[in-house]
């Protein structure tokens, strides 16, 4: 039953299981979708989607799936492909078998009604609705023998709705693509954590509940125990662009750093800014004035490779930012250019992620080079929510 | 399972919350609700247990809490105490465990409602650890050797403010409902179940203003149900002239909890 939908689920980035299908089956023999389809948009949404993020996504796939597909002829009931194709046909009909039943004219015109309505709409729509207008109405008044189930066609509005509720998308600031607020950041970097393990390293922080049960198993005698701290691990270095075409996505990063910064669960947070890619020189402030260079070199020597490195920036910048060698002034030579920097970092710390906030330029754009560029050195990401969980599970990987 | 709810006479919920609710009644798992503060997680609980006329188990759980504390406490410091007193009973461990809420609503005689309430609070690893028996709706005491089970299937309502993601194991278990928050034919009904009588213009009016401050993007924490509802009764007990309700917003403090936002109202007002 309708496994079409659950693979379209699947191809939609939906990880439904077969348990959750199987509850949905469930759910269809105890009848819990009430015949109709707003029920059963309800049911499906109720047991296969997870978050309110997903609503949006569940939405645009029930759509694709249930109004716009076109069904395999052989699967309708023959009076429904006859129907489909000329409903003004099987209206006059329809009509004339009301009136041979002792039907009041009222309840008929009142059904009538509804049912041209019904049909008029569907000619708004080309796909829309056909199907379920279709079964549902035609189902209903066909199989029981055009007995005067007529009210069921006109309780279609209902059928109608979710399609409306679906098509509305009213879920749409939920999804996770979209960039939101701070807290949000916090979540996604809540997922870069690594305890120290429960296996190695000294025991040297003080169990209560164990010294108290061990103690109360012997009766009273003291049995001081220990046990191994358990501390989130990661050391995290933050390169910034700063200025220029970022200063659109200021606010952005601004957050971005607030999020990295406030939630303090890193062992260690280092922050620093370059200007479209990393030189000789970087900043420990945006202003990025020269008090307040660090020499890049400096900061390759001091982070060692157990560092996770973010890198945000949107990648653009002109292709001899990228290639020519850079001076520096330090040590008055020029040795590295941005893309041999970003290379040596990439060496150096095997995680490594670039959150980008502008979307990918369209190839050939006049951006275009360098961010393909850095992309081929560098995993680069966008710096949404759901870019940075990404970015976050991948620098929790060795790869 | 004959029973289904309806809502009650003082909790307006929303067609599709109803089913929710129905749907995992009838497929017995667990009802996980999530929504803006204030749209009623809470009491929806509440209002579940009131219509099907069951006990209500309510589990708060806190940053500090661990799936442990809903299944049982051992409390051995209680008895290394009597162990060292001499008191009777220390040879039964049966005397030392406590069941948690997880555990009292199994072992309840007839079937409760249990609350699980902002399940996100705790730690990330919580969830996970309540799959089996939120499952199997049984556990096991290693202390005793007995396996408590639940007697009738508990109605398992888990709310969640989304402050952490849920692991999926855990999601997939579960029917979920998202509580939009309610428009302003909904929000109507809402308020006047907490109102017996209303004057007509006040209502009109504090509706406008309240959906007026919640569409000023510049204010952060937005105005919720609960609030909206003392602030209509600040201003019923207040005597405000109704007409001076969307102009002049009195009491705002009542709706807005930041400095900011109520200096973000009051640019907006003298535009």
């Amino acid at each position: 039953m309708f496994t079409g939908f659950f693979y379209l689920l699947r191809s939609r980035g939906f990880h439904v299981t077969l348990s959750e299908w199987m509850t949905l089956m469930e759910a269809l023999t105890l009848g819990l979708h009430h015949c109709s389809l707003t029920g059963f948009y309800d049911l499906c949404r109720a047991v296969l989607v997870h978050s309110e993020a997903d609503y949006d996504r569940f939405d645009s796939a029930f759509l694709e799936y249930f109004d716009g597909v076109p069904f395999p002829e052989d699967q309708l009931p023959e009076e429904l492909m006859r129907w489909l194709k000329k409903p003004e046909d099987v209206m006059r009909e329809f009509r004339a078998f009301l009136n041979t039943t002792d039907y009041e004219s009222k309840s008929i015109e009142e059904i009538l009604k509804k049912f041209e309505e019904r049909l008029r709409e569907q000619k708004e729509e080309h796909n829309g609705g056909d199907y379920w207008i279709g079964t549902q109405g035609f189902t209903e008044f066909g199989h029981s023998g055009h007995t005067p189930e007529g009210l069921r066609v006109g309780g279609q509005g209902r059928y109608r709705r979710a399609f409306k509720v679906a098509g509305e998308r009213h879920y749409r600031d939920f999804r996770k693509d979209n960039t939101l607020d701070i807290r949000q950041f916090q979540m996604a970097f809540r997922l870069l954590r690594q305890y120290s393990s429960r296996a190695q390293g000294e025991k040297t922080e003080f169990d209560v509940d164990e010294t108290v049960r061990k103690t109360g198993d012997k009766g009273g005698i003291l049995d001081v125990r220990f046990k191994r701290p358990r501390k989130n691990t990661v050391k995290v270095l933050m390169l910034m662009d700063s200025g220029g075409s970022m200063e659109y996505y200021s606010n952005l990063c601004s957050m971005l750093f607030q999020a990295a910064e406030r939630d303090n669960q890193f062992k260690e947070l280092h922050v620093y800014y370059f200007h479209n890619c990393i030189a000789p020189s970087v900043y420990t402030q945006p202003q990025m004035r020269r008090e307040h260079s660090v020499a890049t070199e400096w900061v390759l020597k001091n982070f060692g490779s157990d560092y996770k490195v973010i890198l945000v920036g949107d990648a653009m910048l002109d292709m001899y930012e990228l290639l020519e060698k850079r001076f520096d002034w330090r040590t008055k030579e020029e040795r590295y250019s941005g893309m041999d920097y970003l290379k040596r970092f990439k060496e150096q710390y095997p995680h490594l992620v670039w959150l980008n906030p502008e979307d990918a330029p369209v190839m050939g754009g006049l951006w275009g080079e360098s961010y393909g560029k850095i992309a081929q050195v560098v995993d680069m990401y966008p710096l949404s929510v759901s870019g940075l969980e990404r970015a976050m599970k991948k620098l929790l990987v060795t790869k | 399972m004959t029973e289904t709810f309806q809502g009650t006479k003082n909790y307006v919920a929303s067609p599709e919350l109803l089913g929710a609710v129905n749907i995992a009644n009838a497929l017995q798992k667990p009802l996980l609700v999530k929504g803006e503060p204030g749209t009623g997680k809470t009491m929806l609980a509440q209002a579940v247990a009131e219509a099907l006329g069951k006990q209500l188990i309510i589990w708060s759980v806190k940053s500090t809490t661990k799936a442990q504390d809903g299944l049982y406490v051992y409390d051995v410091v209680q008895r290394l105490y009597d162990s060292q007193f001499g008191s009777a009973g220390v040879d039964d461990i049966a005397k030392y465990i406590k069941l948690g809420k997880l555990g009292e609503a199994f072992s309840a005689d007839e079937q409760v409602v249990l609350l699980i309430d902002e399940i996100d609070k705790a730690d990330l690893e919580f969830p996970n650890d309540l799959l089996w028996e939120l499952d199997r709706m049984e556990f096991y005491i290693p202390e005793t050797k007995e396996t408590v089970r639940a007697k009738h299937r508990p109605i398992v309502i888990i709310t969640s403010n989304a402050e952490k993601e849920l692991p999926d194991a855990f999601l997939r278990r579960c029917i979920f409902h998202y509580i939009a928050f309610p428009d302003p034919e909904q929000m109507e009904k809402i308020v006047r179940v907490h109102f017996d009588k209303l004057d007509e213009t006040l209502l009109k009016q504090a509706m406008e203003a309240f959906y007026f401050l919640r569409s000023i993007d510049a204010i952060e924490k937005k105005p919720s149900t609960s609030e909206l509802v003392d602030w209509i009764r600040a201003l019923e007990l207040g005597g405000i002239d109704p007409d001076r309700i969307r102009k002049e917003i009195p009491f705002a403090g009542v709706l807005l909890k930041k400095d900011k936002d109520v200096a973000a109202m009051e640019r907006r007002l003298s535009r």
